[in-house]
């Protein structure tokens, strides 16, 4: 994907399944080999 | 900026890189890059996107994931609007045939009755001749 500069991509599996949780939304894991 | 505002306003966004995560890549059962994930908030994975897509075929996908999560909570309304945006919103992406597939069984789930799958199967057959969902929709024509 070419948004990797404007999205708040969390990088620890669990805080982001926490999030999910508290936000009600699913979480979208991005697996990628792109510079970050 | 559409794909990232859509991915904003619905999703919790998470990110791992093949260098340095992967124990994520593992924990996931990723095994390709790009590949996206739609998780619920227990990590049980609902959709899986593998490779790079254009625009409009990636946004299709996501709308594909989010559909499938109301179809999977057995909310078949939501389902039937979520499929039937994509199917008519995104009608060129390798998306829109399976889409269009799930809208006629939403449609069935939540009328219980056989109406929607036949007008499923006729739609398909006109708009996706060579798909493979016209073909699993073609047992519907009776």
């Amino acid at each position: 994907m070419a948004t990797k500069e404007t999205i708040p991509w969390i990088q620890d599996p669990d805080q982001a399944l926490a999030r999910a949780r508290e936000e009600h939304k699913p979480v979208l894991y991005d697996f990628s080999a792109a510079p970050m | 900026m559409r794909v990232t505002q859509f991915i904003v306003d619905h999703f919790v966004p998470a990110r791992a890189h093949v260098k340095d995560q992967k124990s994520t890549f593992d924990r996931f059962g990723a095994t390709w890059t790009p590949t996206q994930l739609i998780l619920d908030s227990a990590g049980k994975e609902h959709h899986r996107i593998e490779g790079f897509l254009p625009v409009d075929d990636f946004l299709a996908q996501l709308k594909l994931g989010l559909a499938r999560l109301a179809f999977e909570r057995a909310d078949y309304q939501e389902a039937e609007q979520r499929y039937g945006n994509i199917c008519r919103e995104h009608p060129a992406s390798g998306a829109a045939a399976e889409a269009c597939y799930w809208t006629g069984v939403a449609q069935y789930k939540s009328r219980n009755e056989p109406g929607p799958l036949r007008e499923t199967a006729r739609f398909l057959g006109e708009h996706y001749p060579q798909s493979e969902w016209t073909r699993k929709a073609s047992v519907w024509m009776g």
